[in-house]
């Protein structure tokens, strides 16, 4: 099979990579490039454990094609944090305890963050609606909702001058 | 006991202890209470987990991120049919395509002994172990691994699986345990034969054992009731659910080690059930527990371990397998369905007489079903002289059942909670009030025999009465309150420990519990009360089976529990070598120092523990201590919930207004992360309750195996859920810690149900609860 050159750009930085047609962008982020972060539940789009940010939009990976990342700007959990800084999405769901296993956490809060991005100030109804496509098995969700409110409300201080 | 239970009584407990956890409820009290008993330094405290930030940034590394360098890749071709006979296996055409390297069936693995393997929580005969890792002669379920291919990449791994010609001739297929207990029901097994009453019987049958537990005189106590209420129950087969699928590496060197990396509740049992199979010694079998992406039970058996481990001696390369979404629900452990018939008897003045139950559970294709702990767990919540339970562990046509959360219990709780509320609105008795006035207590005898030490059943109860969720009004028609009890225990096990102390001051604790939740660091701050040091300053590590000492697994709520009390008895070595190093110092003898929360002293002197650690070189070297436990003191937990519904009677689904989750929990000692067991445990038994089911077609195959049509809660389909934390401390655990990962997921189904019957008048004896079915009651009543 015939490999496909693919230019992008992953975390803000250019980057290029092969891939056979048949690879989702879920197997070149873990297996080609290495990024594990992102992880795969089922692979049909319903765990939202691979949620990656694709030019603005949140997707699960397993349902892109590698080659469809051609030309596009994609946010994986590995850019989240800014250098040595933590997200307050990453201080909040620690600090809240919204966690256990952690396998489903990077898409949380890769999906967490566009919510926060476009909507600053969600309500519990708005961040259970955003979130419904992530599935956690371990925390009953409460803690999540919390921290991301937690998240919301500091982010929002800080942004206060 | 007092009406003022709800009254924290300890500082730690007042508002000071929501540390962040959001917002007080709309009611005015806080959601998440913690009813302390007594206070420590660490213990009762909340730090962020020690492996947090590697599990916010994409960092910790899971099974299926290793990558190992010349690693080939499997895959498992499974059986399509519930029940059938191999003919034959043709592998001939996937072993000859390019990029494939080997491929294995159950004739590559050596003969089964007949002998008996632990497999984590109890023994089991080899030879079922070994027929479900790869079928033989037969296959016993949708699902069940036939044979399995190593390969150049996934792709062509699962393209060589599906060249595998397989001729099967399809058998009668048995999906409950009713049907299976048919008199003309075709055995699944023909060598079993029923253990009955304890005793080997030499009867052909697809009834794996039944035994049957009584005391005193039930026929008596019902002929002496004013109240007999009966009922039958049937619950559907539920998965674990996991958001990681089950995956492994394994590399056979060339040297006759063999090494596995992979996701597992149990390292140690990896260890040595592949070791049984594959007839390798354990010193030979070196197993790294990955991160693991959830469990729940589901992750002790042993399912891929030896077929990647039999691939790899094959081609001499790492193989490593994950499984799909699809394998996860066909080829690994679900929970039993079940059926179950209850019997109360009451009189009028609310005291129970007598309790009854037949339980026959679905063990899948292997005897195992964890009907014993259902009869246990029962009638567990109740003190009652007159006691009859009946249990059946049946074999069917599905995939072998394995541990999930409080194995047994929640399918029992299921039919007996229901009966109880039942019985006490025939008596015109509040719900809470008739289960407090049968309520099991210290002294109180279980149905299988043991009396209950120092339990919580009273105290959850209390709380429940006080609590400002049970006293709110409902707001609008179709509503309904239920509340429901149940108990699971706490397992001891065994468990190892290593503290080795750093001329920093820190300690790293080396430990062999693979964390599903936080345990890293449950387990360090009961190292750090004992030194007086912080929870940060112990650095906990989970390692392979060749770095520590034995530890059985994570699961039966022992963790925090047992590994955490190997922590406190190895810390309480150091505290001992610390004193005598500081004694070495001032020139005194060891029991002349005294220590107190990390500050060592005698006769005016005094040294903190960072200090002495520092000195460690000049007052004898290293400070290491290792200990190990099989600890007896275990003490079982009750949870007990309370739960507003609203039913649409024109749809039948029922929404989940308001949840509250009460239980025992001995002591806290990560607040939050015990939050978090009873929030996800409650929030599982929700969606066993309302959606979770395998839908079985006629053919006995699952139609429903993706996580879009297997339907699990998700954040919209639930409010929060408030906690209320009792703390009853078990005397047999220097902390007062029980397990208390099990119990929460035991009353959701039944306090539903009650929800149910009080919104709508229905009774509902089959689970799920979900839309059609509930409709075809509320229309039927």
């Amino acid at each position: 099979m015939q490999s496909i050159h693919v230019r992008t750009k992953i975390n803000g930085q250019a980057a290029e990579f092969l891939c056979e047609p048949r690879q989702s962008l879920l197997e070149v982020l873990r297996d080609v490039l290495r990024l594990t972060g992102t992880k795969e539940g089922c692979n049909d789009g319903n765990c939202g454990a691979c949620t990656v940010e694709m030019d603005g939009r949140i997707v699960p990976a397993c349902l892109v094609l590698g080659a469809e990342a051609e030309g596009a700007d994609i946010l994986t959990i590995e850019g989240i944090a800014e250098g040595s800084a933590l997200h307050e999405l990453q201080n909040a769901f620690l600090e809240g305890a919204a966690l256990q296993c952690g396998v489903c956490t990077p898409g949380f809060i890769v999906a967490s963050k566009a919510l926060l991005d476009s909507n600053p100030d969600p309500s519990e109804e708005e961040i259970r609606f955003w979130l419904a496509n992530n599935l956690c098995r371990c925390t009953g969700y409460d803690k999540i909702v919390r921290s991301v409110q937690a998240a919301a409300e500091r982010m929002q201080q800080e942004a206060t001058p | 006991m007092s009406t003022s239970t709800l009254k924290p009584t300890s500082t730690s407990a007042a508002p000071a202890d929501r540390s962040g956890n959001g917002a007080p409820h709309r009611d005015g009290y806080e959601p998440n209470m913690v009813l302390a008993t007594q206070t420590f330094d660490v213990v009762g405290t909340r730090p962020v987990r020690h492996d947090g930030a590697d599990k916010v940034t994409g960092r910790a590394l899971y099974g299926a991120d290793l990558a190992l360098a010349g690693t080939l890749h499997g895959a498992i071709l499974r059986s399509p049919h519930a029940h059938a006979r191999i003919r034959s296996v043709d592998t001939s055409k996937a072993e000859q395509m390019d990029g494939v390297y080997a491929v294995v069936t159950a004739d590559d693995l050596p003969e089964a002994e007949d002998k008996l393997v632990d497999v984590g929580e109890g023994d089991t005969r080899l030879s079922y172990v070994h027929g479900n890792v790869l079928a033989k002669g037969k296959v016993l379920y949708q699902g069940h691994a036939v044979a399995a291919v190593a390969a150049r990449n996934q792709h062509v791994a699962l393209e060589a699986a599906d060249a595998i010609a397989v001729d099967y001739e399809p058998l009668p297929s048995y999906m409950t345990a009713p049907e299976a207990m048919a008199a003309d029901a075709e055995l699944l097994h023909s060598d079993l034969r029923m253990k009955e009453f304890g005793e080997q019987t030499d009867k052909p049958s697809n009834v794996a054992e039944h035994f049957h537990w009584t005391a005193g005189d039930v026929a008596e106590g019902f002929a002496g009731s004013d109240v007999v209420v009966e009922r039958t129950f049937d619950t559907s087969t539920v998965h674990q659910g996991y958001i990681e699928p089950h995956n492994v590496t394994a590399l056979w060197n060339h040297d006759g080690r063999l090494h596995i990396w992979c996701s597992t509740q149990g390292a140690f049992v990896v260890r040595d059930v592949t070791s049984k199979i594959l007839e390798v010694p354990v010193s030979n079998i070196k197993v790294t527990p990955m991160e693991i992406g959830g469990g729940f039970g589901g992750k002790i058996p042993v399912y891929m371990e030896p077929v990647a481990a039999l691939l790899s001696r094959k081609t001499g390369r790492p193989v490593k397998i994950v499984m799909s979404r699809e394998d996860v629900f066909t080829g690994t452990g679900p929970t039993p369905g079940s059926h179950v018939r209850v019997k109360v008897g009451a009189t009028t003045d609310g005291k129970i007489q007598a309790l009854e139950a037949t339980l026959a559970y679905e063990a899948g294709a292997y005897p195992g079903s964890f009907v014993a702990p259902g009869g246990m767990c029962v009638f567990a919540a109740y003190d009652c002289a007159n006691l009859s339970v009946d249990c059946y562990d049946v074999v069917v046509n599905k995939p072998s059942s394995a541990a999930y959360r409080a194995p047994g219990a929640t399918q029992a709780a299921f039919a007996a909670e229901q009966v109880i509320d039942e019985v006490a609105s025939k008596l015109g008795l509040d719900p809470v009030d008739f289960r407090l006035r049968n309520a099991a207590t210290e002294g109180t005898r279980r149905a299988d025999g043991p009396k209950f030490r120092r339990i919580g059943c009273e105290e959850v109860l209390h709380a429940v009465r006080d609590h400002p969720h049970y006293a709110a009004p409902l707001t609008g028609p179709n509503q309904g309150r239920g509340v429901a009890v149940g108990f699971w225990f706490n397992v001891g096990l065994e468990s190892s420990c290593t503290l080795n102390v750093n001329t920093d001051g820190t300690v790293h604790l080396v430990e062999g519990s693979t964390d599903i939740g936080g345990t890293r660091t449950s387990i360090a701050m009961q190292a750090a009360e004992v030194l007086g040091i912080a929870a940060e300053e112990i650095l906990p590590e989970v390692v392979d089976t060749d770095s520590v000492g034995f530890t059985s697994v994570t699961g039966g709520s022992r963790t925090t529990f047992a590994t955490g009390w190997a922590a406190h008895d190895a810390a309480q070595k150091i505290v001992a070598e610390m004193r005598a190093r500081a004694a070495k110092l001032w020139s005194v003898e060891a029991d002349q120092v005294q220590h107190a929360k990390g500050v060592y002293s005698s006769n005016g002197n005094s040294i903190v523990f960072c200090d002495l650690a520092a000195m460690s070189s000049k007052t004898g070297g290293p400070v290491s201590a290792t200990a190990t436990v099989k600890p007896r003191g275990v003490g079982g937990s009750f949870s007990a919930n309370i739960v507003d519904v609203e039913v649409d009677p024109e749809t039948g689904k029922v929404e989940i207004l308001r949840f509250t989750a009460v239980q025992d929990v001995g002591k806290a000692v990560h607040p939050s992360y015990v939050e978090g067991q009873m929030q996800g445990g409650s929030v599982q038994g929700i969606g066993w309750a309302l959606n979770e089911e395998y839908f079985m077609g006629a053919d006995g195959t699952m139609k429903n195996s993706s996580l879009l049509d297997y339907r699990m809660p998700t954040t919209l389909d639930l409010p929060m859920i408030d906690t209320c934390i009792v703390e009853v401390a078990n005397p047999g655990h220097p902390f007062g810690v029980r397990g208390v990962g099990e119990a929460n997921i035991v009353p959701p189904p039944a306090a539903i149900a009650n929800a149910i019957h009080r919104a709508v008048g229905a009774r509902m004896q089959r689970l799920p609860m979900s839309p059609p079915a509930v409709w075809a009651e509320v229309a039927g009543s």
